[in-house]
């Protein structure tokens, strides 16, 4: 990662606080139901309105999803945590305050492990560790909609209330690539916990980035916050804009002010926000309807106790899914595949699971399998902009196709061909459109070797040309007779039958 | 230990009175129509107007034998409001509701089918406490302004409907409970049925003739003000009151009832509207300790709507008639000793320490060594969880709005400002001066070490040995409303909630029973303080109590007779009632 080093003299640390919607039915602390994109206002308790006298009641599936999330970031879960109230005023806070997790988090000291290819072929694979400080739960809040024309503010409080998970990240990261591969790294994790959906798109993870730069060997500088990277693509750019921004201002003399910015994506660069309350404190407090915390492992379970009212670590962490690192591992190891393929396969949602089920059916070469899905496929639905969800060409279809291919009933370009057919979704099985369209491979060995020795009559020069010498001039016959063929021969045999009479 | 005189400094005050002062009236000279009596002797139907001075226990009994039906005795009380609208006890008096529940309550008592004690009886809740489609104000602009009218019910107010108590209506308070008076809520201060009482006025007569009456009416102390005076006004049977620092036994002692605060987390706050979470509890007022009984029966239970209840299931109880007090052993704080201690109070608080001792209980003093701190951490807990409990009234989802649409800004900066009055307003500034970063460790969390110690103090106390700890509830009788207001709310809260929000601050039940009238003709209370979650031990011990001092019921005849007078001179207060 060479370009991670911005100008040899300078450093830069960022660290991250990341917030994931938790997957969960209904929210942290009522029982209004989650879902993206509902009419607005429509998803909201008593409680969520903030309606006096109403009181919180935790969700038990988010803490176990805070618990589960911990164990897969290594970190200690804390047996008794806590719940403090953060005040500030907002139109889409209903209360006034935020429960967060301030003083004693659900988990903490964790490390996140991301790795990626790097190297000429990028074949190498580097991993780097960024510390997870802690995990904590927090209501998440409701969204306004600024309305500039009729200088109105509308309120949605569908989102408000929702479980989140904080995951903040130590400054153990150093440039905008770094960053970004950690959050996919995390995203990865939390999707295949089930955690969160972990959907950026949709916000349902929102990442904050504190940055700044300093001298190798001195103390680390001021830090500014980058606030509300809600996209993938923007992250990187923007955390290295800022940190490009840093170094030019210090280097022009000037100094770095510790304050929240936001990225314009248009304008490619983070810009100060304006403050809300200028100077925030937070006013944090112990929130006192929720008592303390309390989980259990195998060993501190109280015996007797009720399955529903406590939750064993424990039993969690025997729950834990396959994590996405193991997952890339296996499949360099199962299959010879090269590691960044197994990064690919990974980063595309569904694409793993599309593999694996071609696999399962088919008993052409694993290398077979990853260059087709990785190439031909992934190529078609990036051309298209469609997820693998929705691929025209579905994995028995695949394997049905790579099966001809396997046992040459068709040649590669056939199977190209046949390819396009499926991707326009008519349905026809890879069988039904090769023999519609005649691309089986010619079997029929005298066939072809009267259509060679028509082809070489006919072109007497070639072949002295050939007899001089030259390499070249035999796949000047070859691509004659496969035309003749129309493409329904395999070129090896082709070259097998023409040398032999080209020697005789 | 044997409680030794001579050395406890404390109870050397404790001189047994000798003429009683404080008149315990014998039960043959109350009058009529206020006296427990029993069914006449002709087994006729009794008067509803006899039904009124009853206990709660006994009209239940007399619903079920069917000498009165639901609808006669909730019209009864529905006209008893009327005539002493005056006392501004209510902020919203719920007729039809009333009147509706109590037919349906007739139609099962006719089928043989009543839900049990509360079936019929009209109860009163404070306007604290959320009821669906009724509206409810805390007696403050911010939820006044637009007719806040919840959207479901308090879980205890769905408890008591559930058992088919008739709600009368939403009593008045201070703003958001935040006073000691009742006198500082939108709606007017509230007063106290005994400044209309026989009792009362004969001793006033006695001592001057020239006073204007009625200009020299009493606070009925607070913030459950409107729920006290509505029980001891004969409106209603029981009342929930909400207890932070006292705000149901200070009332309770001033007018005469019997005021139970629970423990912490054994009855659940959802749906009151909070003052302080970590202290609020659902209070109960009564005209005795087996009412209250009956009612924390009925409230007292995990709610899974509130994380802070508990989750043991609670047995239902009857409390038992203690006949032998010899193996209780009754503490007296010494630290509660204090020089603003009336002598009067002082002097019965002795004589009832001489009573459990005469009938063999061991009294000793005792000492909770950081009682002098409690009162200051208090109200910097209180305050601080004020700041942040009020946030939420910003005009946005419900309640008051302001018409300044400059900025959100703005409008929440107005809005509060037109909705809380200077006593909540004081209360956010301070509590949030408290939460501010740099102040957080010298305020907030010293409070919270202090309050530690304090709950460490009754629980060393408790693990003694003793039962129950025996103070005062108030530091004097109630005082006329002009002598009251010459303190500021915040001044006042400190004097009177001096002896009671210890308890809060250890989440203990406490109960105040009414002991005696005071020279002046006025209740006196004093309180019980229990270990945690032993409240119906507590109960038991204020029972066995109460049928020893014999406490006077208020004789109220002439207003309920010949209130024309006292109508004329209302009239301006009641203007502020609303309509």
């Amino acid at each position: 990662m060479t370009h991670c080093l911005i100008e040899h003299e300078w450093a830069a640390v960022v660290g991250l606080e990341i917030h994931a919607q938790i997957s969960s039915k209904s929210k942290l602390f009522s029982g209004s139901q989650v879902h993206f994109a509902a009419p607005p206002n429509s998803l909201v308790s008593f409680f969520d309105a903030s309606l006096p006298g109403t009181l919180p009641v935790l969700n038990r599936r988010c803490v176990e999803a805070a618990v589960m999330t911990g164990l897969a970031l290594n970190c200690r879960i804390n047996k008794k945590s806590l719940f403090d109230r953060k005040h500030y005023f907002y139109a889409d806070l209903p209360a006034g305050y935020q429960i967060t997790q301030q003083r004693l988090p659900i988990a903490v000291n964790g490390s996140l492990v991301y790795s990626f290819c790097a190297g000429k072929n990028r074949s190498q694979v580097i991993n780097k560790t960024a510390r997870v400080k802690q995990i904590q739960l927090e209501q998440d809040s409701g969204k306004s909609l600024h309305d500039d024309l009729r200088s109105q503010t509308l309120i949605d409080l569908n989102r408000a209330g929702v479980g989140l998970l904080e995951v903040v990240l130590e400054p153990d990261m150093s440039c905008g690539e770094e960053a970004a591969t950690a959050v996919r790294e995390l995203q990865l994790i939390l999707q295949a916990l089930g955690t969160s959906q972990a959907n950026m798109a949709e916000g349902q993870l929102r990442v904050d980035a504190n940055i700044s730069v300093h001298h190798p060997g001195e103390p680390l500088g001021v830090r500014t916050e980058v606030k509300n990277l809600n996209s993938a693509r923007f992250l990187a750019k923007a955390i290295d804009y800022e940190i490009q921004r840093q170094i030019n201002e210090l280097e022009n003399g000037g100094e770095i002010l510790n304050e929240t910015r936001s990225f314009d994506s248009k304008l490619g660069c983070t810009i100060p926000m304006r403050d809300k309350e200028g100077k925030q404190d937070y006013r944090f407090m112990p929130e006192p309807n929720l008592p303390p915390l309390l989980l259990y492992d195998t060993e501190s379970l109280p015996a007797g106790a009720d399955p529903q009212q406590v939750i064993d670590i424990d039993r969690i962490r025997e729950q834990l899914p396959e994590l996405p690192s193991v997952t890339r591992e296996k499949l360099v190891q199962q299959y010879g595949m090269l590691p960044e393929h197994s990064f690919t396969l990974l980063n595309e949602v569904g694409l793993l699971e599309f593999f694996q089920n071609v696999m399962k059916e088919t008993r052409a070469e694993p290398k077979k399998v990853t260059s087709w899905v990785l190439n031909t496929l992934l190529g078609f639905l990036k051309q298209q902009n469609l997820a693998v969800s929705e691929s025209p060409v579905t994995p028995s279809a695949l394997a049905e196709l790579l099966n001809l291919l396997d046992r040459k009933a068709i040649s590669s370009s056939a199977a190209k061909q046949v390819f396009e057919e499926l991707w326009r979704n008519e349905g026809k099985t890879p069988a039904q459109i090769v023999s519609e369209k005649k691309l089986e491979l010619m079997q029929d060995q005298e066939a072809l070797e009267q259509l060679c020795h028509a082809v070489m009559e006919g072109h007497p020069q070639v072949v002295m040309d050939v007899k001089k010498g030259n390499p070249r001039a035999i796949n000047k016959l070859i691509g004659l007779v496969r035309k003749a063929t129309l493409s329904r021969a395999d070129p090896t045999v082709i070259k097998e039958i023409l040398e032999k009479k080209l020697a005789s | 230990m044997q409680f030794d005189q001579s050395k406890c400094s404390v109870l050397k005050g404790f001189v047994t009175i000798k003429d009683g002062c404080a008149h315990v009236v014998p039960a043959a000279a109350v009058d009529l129509y206020f006296c427990s009596v029993s069914p006449g002797p002709c087994g006729g139907r009794l008067s509803t107007r006899t039904m009124l001075g009853r206990t709660l226990r006994e009209v239940s009994a007399a619903l079920k034998q069917g000498h009165i039906t639901p609808t006669e005795l909730c019209q009864k009380c529905l006209s008893i409001i009327k005539k002493t609208k005056f006392l501004n006890a209510y902020i919203t008096v719920s007729e039809e509701v009333a009147l509706k529940q109590a037919e349906e309550s007739e139609k099962r008592y006719k089928k043989g089918h009543s839900l049990g004690d509360l079936d019929g009886i009209p109860i009163a809740v404070k306007d604290n406490f959320s009821t669906s489609g009724i509206e409810t104000t805390c007696a403050s602009n911010m939820l006044r302004g637009k007719g806040y009218v919840p959207p479901y019910n308090a879980t205890v107010v769905q408890k008591l409907l559930d058992q088919g108590a008739l709600l009368m209506g939403k009593t008045n308070l201070d703003e958001f409970a935040m006073g000691s008076g009742s006198t500082d809520g939108v709606f007017g201060p509230v007063k106290n049925p005994w400044s209309y009482s026989k009792q009362y006025r004969e001793k006033r007569k006695q001592k001057s003739h020239c006073e204007n009456e009625d200009s020299n009416w009493l606070i009925t102390g607070g913030s459950s003000g409107g729920s006290a005076a509505a029980v001891s006004a004969f409106t209603c049977f029981a009342a929930l009151g909400s207890d932070t620092g006292g705000s149901t036994r200070n009332p309770a002692a001033h007018c005469g009832l019997v005021g139970l605060k629970p423990s912490y987390g054994l009855v659940s706050r959802h749906g009151l509207i909070p003052l302080v979470n970590s202290m609020d509890v659902p209070g109960i007022l009564t005209r005795c300790v087996d009412d209250a009984a009956i009612v924390l029966g009925v409230l007292a239970g995990h709610d899974p709507k509130d994380s802070t209840t508990i989750q043991d299931p609670v047995k239902p109880f009857v409390l038992p008639s203690l006949t032998d007090v010899s193996k209780l052993c009754i503490g007296i704080p010494k630290e509660y000793l204090t020089p603003e201690l009336s002598s009067e109070v002082r002097s019965l608080w002795s004589k009832a320490a001489n009573l459990f001792e005469s009938e063999g209980a061991k009294v000793i003093e005792v000492s909770l060594p950081h009682t002098s701190y409690s009162i200051v951490c208090y109200h910097v807990l209180c305050t601080s969880e004020v700041a942040s409990n009020m946030a939420r009234f910003d005009g946005l989802e419900y309640g008051h709005r302001c018409d300044i649409d400059v900025s959100t800004e703005a409008m929440y900066a107005a809005t509060r400002r037109e909705g809380f009055n200077d006593v909540v307003r004081g209360r956010i500034l301070s509590g949030n001066f408290f939460l501010l970063k740099e102040n957080y460790e010298n305020y907030f969390v010293k409070a919270q070490k202090v309050r530690r110690l304090i709950a460490n103090d009754f629980v060393t106390v408790f693990n003694s040995g003793v039962d129950v700890l025996l103070t005062p509830t108030t530091l004097s009788e109630a005082v006329p409303y002009t002598e009251f207001i010459k303190e500021d709310n915040r001044t006042r809260s400190a004097q009177d909630d001096i002896f009671t929000q210890a308890a809060n601050m250890a989440g203990l039940p406490a109960v105040s029973v009414p002991m005696a009238l005071s020279n002046q003709g006025l209740p006196i209370g004093l309180q019980f303080i229990g270990r945690a979650f032993c409240d119906q031990e507590l109960l038991t011990i204020a029972k066995w109590f109460e049928k020893q001092v014999q406490f006077p019921v208020i004789q109220l005849q002439e207003l309920m007779d010949d209130c024309s007078s006292v109508f004329e001179n209302e009239k301006l207060a009641s203007v502020s009632l609303k309509q």
